[in-house]
């Protein structure tokens, strides 16, 4: 199985081929996979070297001029180091694009802090309209790719990463799926960590949503199914802990409630390593999460 | 595709009384009029777009970048048709579109929303790739940045790609008011020079020589315009 970082260059390839409106940027990240593309679009694929400002900043001139910009680097360097430029070449333009990033929270434990990104969505979280799709699944980063660069002049985040589900789950690009039914609580798995949480709550009463696209938040969902189990709601998310929290609350605004938001620590571990040990020191490995999901519901 | 030539019953003495209809802080200060010399001669001759071909994807485009000071810009986009004189009057208030930064949202003709500085340059490269990779080679992108603007560092990134580029169709004119504190040690124009742009600096207040430098040849090159006015007190 190809990784979703493959995936985004073997789908872009051949959309950029297909739709003469999408236009690729990058900042030297993932060049050498797009040269085939590159050589029969000179036009549209552009990289600008290792300047993130300007990436974005190209960007938001291309989708001044109609075109469709894919934007792509590190998530830390796509959303964090040119967040100015998101927030202004974009929305403040009243334009669109598309910002595709890789490496996400802790993709590359042995690169260090430099390369984590666990607050690339809760920054994004400051702006209006910002679609955010989280796949679990290089299949769903696949799907959810085609239904960004699909989606007219919308501001689209994709993250994708190295961590992944076992198998793909049918992604729409909006809804959450219920994927587990149980009556003591509902969980919420983002993106990758369905896996782990399906193996944490087994045999546990407890319903499972899933959600590939988290902004906008699928509130909806997510008040059917706090109405046939109890309210208390656990938010396991692959990006900083608490990132959905007001989301959920704002769902859940005219139900009594409860909510316990699960994901990456603010804290720097100083650590490097393996992504396992990384998932296990966040407490987001199985083991881990069945402990603080049936403490939290007890 | 026709001149800005909307109302040519309009003349550049004609400015000074359009900035008066504006009031707020900064009526008539230096930062409103370093730009008026240059403004008039784009609009006026230099520039393809008009209020009727505003949304032509054909039309040349000017990018205001340095947004602050934004009174000789409206003034010159009223007196050629773009919105109607009576906005001036309410320039900066709550009701009014025209605000102390430009908004391409609000003001009919306003390429760009500007205010947050060094973010005009790079998208200025970005439309000028973006209409070359639609077959639109005629169109023309223009781009004001300040001298002390040139401090943020997205510039550098926008000016060293695009002179690798050769993005012929894009234009910076650097307005020069020796307003930045530290200075360009060796001249504006040669960071542009340096990085593949053509480059002149000329009297920002000598309309034949802005006209001749806004349209002299450069082939292959992106180019750049340093107009050179008084200092700012």
């Amino acid at each position: 199985m190809d990784t979703m970082r493959e995936r985004f260059v073997s789908v872009t390839s051949q959309l950029l081929d297909e739709d003469p409106r999408l236009a690729l940027v990058l900042a030297e990240i993932t060049m050498d996979g797009f040269r085939p593309a590159r050589e029969r679009h000179p036009d549209r694929v552009l990289n600008v070297g290792i300047r993130e400002q300007l990436l974005i900043g190209v960007g938001g001139g291309l989708a001044l001029t109609g075109m469709r910009p894919i934007m792509h680097t590190f998530a830390s360097f796509l959303v964090e180091r040119p967040f100015e430029q998101v927030k202004l070449d974009f929305g403040h333009q009243g334009t669109g694009g598309v910002l595709v990033s890789a490496a996400a929270s802790y993709d590359w434990p042995a690169g260090g802090f430099t390369h984590m990104a666990p607050g690339d969505v809760a920054l994004l979280d400051t702006l209006d309209g910002w679609t955010v799709h989280v796949p679990g699944h290089p299949d769903e980063a696949e799907a959810l790719l085609r239904h960004a660069y699909a989606a007219g002049d919308d501001k689209v985040y994709v993250r994708l990463s190295a961590l992944s589900n076992g198998a793909p789950r049918p992604v729409d690009g909006l809804r959450m799926e219920t994927v587990r039914e149980g009556r003591s609580g509902v969980v919420v798995a983002v993106g990758p960590m369905l896996d782990g949480v399906l193996a944490a709550t087994e045999g546990l009463d407890v319903a499972v949503l899933y959600a590939a696209t988290v902004r906008p938040f699928d509130g909806a969902a997510l008040r059917a199914a706090a109405g046939r189990a109890a309210a208390d709601v656990v938010l396991v998310e692959p990006y900083l802990a608490g990132t959905s929290a007001g989301a959920a609350a704002e769902a859940l605004v005219d139900v009594p409630h409860r909510v316990l938001g699960l994901g990456v620590g603010r804290a720097e571990l100083r650590r490097y390593g393996t992504v396992e040990e990384h998932t296990a020191a966040h407490g987001l490995d199985a083991r881990s999460l069945r402990e603080r999901i049936t403490a939290f519901l007890r | 595709m026709s001149h800005a030539t909307a109302d040519p019953g309009v003349r550049h003495e004609d400015l000074g009384r359009l900035m008066a209809l504006m009031t707020g802080a900064e009526k008539h200060g230096p930062a409103a009029t370093s730009t008026l010399d240059v403004l008039w001669v784009l609009y006026d001759r230099v520039l393809r777009v008009a209020p009727e071909t505003a949304a032509d994807p054909g039309r040349d485009r000017f990018l205001l970048s340095k947004g602050h000071g934004p009174m000789a810009y409206y003034a010159v986009l009223a007196a050629k048709g773009f919105f109607p004189v009576d906005w001036l009057r309410g320039f900066g208030s709550y009701d009014s579109p025209l605000g102390h930064h430009p908004d391409r949202v609000l003001v009919p003709g306003v390429e760009i929303a500007s205010g947050s500085l060094g973010h005009g340059l790079p998208l200025a490269v970005g439309s000028a790739l973006g209409l070359q990779a639609q077959g639109l080679a005629d169109p023309a992108v223009w781009v004001l940045i300040g001298d002390a603007e040139l401090d943020e560092g997205s510039n550098h990134e926008a000016i060293a790609y695009a002179g690798s580029a050769g993005l012929e169709r894009l234009h910076t004119v650097v307005i020069d008011n020796d307003s930045a504190t530290h200075g360009w040690p060796g001249g504006i124009a040669s960071r542009f020079e340096a990085a593949g742009w053509s480059a002149v600096t000329v009297d920002g207040r000598d309309h034949e020589a802005l006209y001749a430098a806004f349209t002299a040849p450069h082939p292959g090159r992106p180019h750049a315009v340093v107009a050179q006015v008084e200092k700012k007190a």
